[in-house]
């Protein structure tokens, strides 16, 4: 059976830390293929950004103790050495982070902090890697590129600042491109700048895009599959048209509930979940979710409390991590909130 | 930018002003520094005298604004008029003029406190700068290894050596190099200050390593553990990790992105704490018996010399003041959102 382009299989990663191990992704597989979109949600904490940086092996650098495996373009990445890995980082994988501000050094220009990505990857001169960032000053979209790329971070704004570092993250063509919360930092307007930005240059490079958000706003919008996670593990994933139209589980239904829309009822308030997630040190033996669940009371001997949901195919043709039976996990977003608003 | 300097050193300017203002309230307030050499057999008269020719009589806004004036023009003494005048014809070896700055005359001393400053200085900018080198070279050193090896053995025992470096008294170890490596195990020549006039280059710096190095290891201590820190954070922010992302090696990542911002916070402290250090090591210079300004400080202290006090005082705000700006000026260059905000 031949792989998919990007297929991470079982793919852990653990921080040992003084008072116990912290599972901050566990037991995670999923695929893309090029040209695709896979939406991550979830909530902070819950192991996207962790499992994402992973690919890109920035956990080298830690204690974090990685395992699984991560299979690209036909090699496994976390069995590559440290110096293979870097020269894939950068060039063929390329990762996008929430806030510009703070991943620019602001001590360097943005021409400068560019065109060192393309210099690290390719043996061309100072002036054609200069020239090569300006066009993809221009190409990202901005403004008057030739004058710009001598300007510092701090003298763009945030939205001009996220197409720098979209600029910085493409300019080596990368196959497969991580965007880590690209549009949290950003005003709304600007937020759907940047989407359409990157799904253009995604379609123009062929490129598969992990997109990271807390957002399913945006999922809707670009995603094909989506994957949601929930204390470090994948608890609902599938194509993005089965799983936002017949969502399976409780916490996916928590977090459609829980986004403002400005043609819901007044009437029906917006709806947090709940809540912590659980400290991911000393995870409980149950569902990860069963302390935050309305619905666990539906399911027969207390099985949320003591079993771990296995991550199987609900009907609609998507994976589900709970103990829902089939004909109660059906979405409705009225007798979610009518039953859940009487407890 | 060059108007931000130009900013930058009227302010000081001003600062330097009121700093002396207040030098010179303080110290008028202390007494009249004629008593001082109106000898044992002192009767009002003499006392009014001496008083009068030194100007000591004058409201002290008079004298605030004849000092000031010296500053920038410089004075001649004594400062009576009529009196320097027939002095001048009698015996003008008694005149005595002071350049610009002029920070007075100690009647003490017989000798005006820029002369008793010049005398002092070289020594003390010797050892400043010498241990200067000393604790930036190694404390940046080290604190970086520090940091790179967080939490192996070596930065154990680099922080480990540090805290008990820092723990340790200047007159302990001023005494214990003087004692022990220069005297008794005889493993350096004692040290004694050459001038580079007098003994060339190399006796210079043997003549001062002992003292610089007793004043450079508190220092180091310092710098070493800010160092670490700074380097620590730097490497935790996120633009290191979109350094890594972007497949820079390890090296470039640590040096380039890391020890640039890592480094630029030092600038300012190593300044503040080079020009603190020109005002005088006392306790270095006294257990070496250097003759510098800490030293200078210390006898003039002791004898009430007033005059040299002032100056003392002035000068090593001035020298702080000075070296705020350059720090500043300097920062502008490294820190570009301080350039252009």
């Amino acid at each position: 059976m031949s792989r998919a382009f990007l297929s991470v299989e079982n793919l852990s990663v653990n921080f040992p830390t003084s008072d116990g191990i912290v599972r901050a992704t566990d037991d995670l597989s999923y695929t893309l293929e090029r040209g695709q979109t896979l939406g991550i949600v979830g909530e902070s904490g819950s192991g996207k950004s962790v499992s994402s940086s992973a690919i890109l092996g920035l956990h080298r650098n830690t204690n974090a103790h990685v395992s699984g495996a991560i299979w690209f373009g036909g090699t496994n990445l976390l069995a590559l050495s440290d110096d293979e890995m870097r020269e894939r980082r950068g060039k063929e994988v390329a990762m996008i982070f929430q806030d510009p501000l703070s991943a620019l050094h602001p001590y360097y220009r943005v021409g400068d902090q560019i065109s060192e990505a393309h210099l690290a990857h390719n043996r061309v001169s100072k002036r054609a890697a200069r020239a090569r960032t300006i066009e993809m000053l221009a190409r990202v979209g901005i403004p008057q590129p030739d004058r710009r790329v001598d300007d510092y971070p701090h003298q763009f704004s945030g939205g001009m600042r996220q197409r720098v570092m979209i600029a910085m993250a493409l300019i080596n063509d990368p196959v497969l491109l991580i965007a880590d919360e690209p549009t949290t930092a950003l005003d709304v307007t600007v937020q759907a700048q940047i989407l359409d930005l990157l799904q253009d240059l995604q379609k123009e490079f062929d490129t598969a895009l992990i997109m990271i958000t807390h957002d399913l706003g945006v999922i809707a919008e670009i995603a094909d599959d989506v994957l949601v996670m929930y204390a470090g593990r994948a608890v609902e994933y599938g194509s993005a048209r089965a799983l936002l139209s017949q969502p399976a589980m409780p916490y996916t239904w928590g977090l459609i509930q829980s986004i403002p829309d400005v043609s819901r009822s007044v009437d029906l308030p917006l709806r947090p979940i709940p809540g912590n997630p659980p400290s991911l040190l000393n995870q409980p033996a149950g569902c990860p979710f069963y302390a935050r669940c309305d619905y666990s009371k539906f399911v027969a001997d207390n099985r949320c409390a003591t079993e771990l949901p296995e991550l199987a195919p609900a009907s609609y043709g998507h994976l589900k991590r709970c103990h829902l039976k089939e004909e109660l996990s059906v979405y409705d977003t009225q007798l979610a909130v009518v039953e859940t608003g009487a407890n | 930018m060059i108007a931000f300097a130009i900013r930058r050193i009227l302010v000081g300017i001003v600062l330097l002003l009121a700093m002396v203002l207040v030098v010179f309230v303080l110290f008028f307030a202390a007494g009249n520094p004629a008593r001082d050499v109106c000898g044992k057999y002192c009767t009002p008269q003499k006392l009014a005298n001496i008083t009068q020719v030194y100007g000591y009589d004058k409201p002290i806004t008079y004298q605030f604004g004849q000092f000031v004036k010296g500053l920038a023009v410089g004075r001649d003494y004594p400062v009576d008029d009529k009196y320097r005048e027939a002095l001048q014809k009698s015996n003008p070896s008694l005149v005595i003029h002071c350049d610009a700055p002029c920070l007075g005359y100690s009647l003490r001393s017989a000798i005006t406190v820029n002369d008793a400053i010049a005398k002092y200085a070289p020594v003390t900018i010797s050892i400043a700068v010498y241990a200067f080198i000393i604790w930036i070279v190694f404390g940046v050193l080290f604190g970086v290894i520090a940091a790179v090896f967080k939490g192996k053995w070596l930065d154990r025992v680099i922080v480990g050596v540090t805290l008990v470096v820092y723990a340790l008294p200047t007159f302990f170890v001023g005494t214990f190099l003087l004692q022990f490596i220069a005297i008794r195990w005889k493993l350096f020549p004692y040290p004694r200050y050459v001038s580079i006039a007098d003994g060339g280059v190399f006796n210079w710096l043997i003549g001062l390593t002992l003292p610089a190095m007793t004043l450079a290891l508190f220092y180091m201590a310092a710098y070493v553990r800010i160092t670490r820190a700074f380097v620590l954070e730097s490497l935790s922010e996120d633009y290191i990790r979109t350094a890594r992302a972007k497949g820079l090696t390890e090296r470039v990542v640590l040096f380039k992105h890391g020890l640039r911002a890592a480094l630029t916070p030092l600038l300012s402290m190593a300044g503040l704490d080079f020009a603190a250090l020109l005002a005088g090591a006392v306790i270095t210079e006294a257990v070496f018996s250097y003759q510098g300004l800490g030293l200078l400080a210390v006898i003039s202290n002791r004898n009430s010399d007033l005059p040299i006090l002032i100056g003392l005082v002035i000068v090593a705000g001035a020298a702080v003041l000075a070296a705020n700006i350059i720090v500043d000026i300097l920062y502008a260059f490294v820190d570009p959102r301080v350039r252009l905000s």
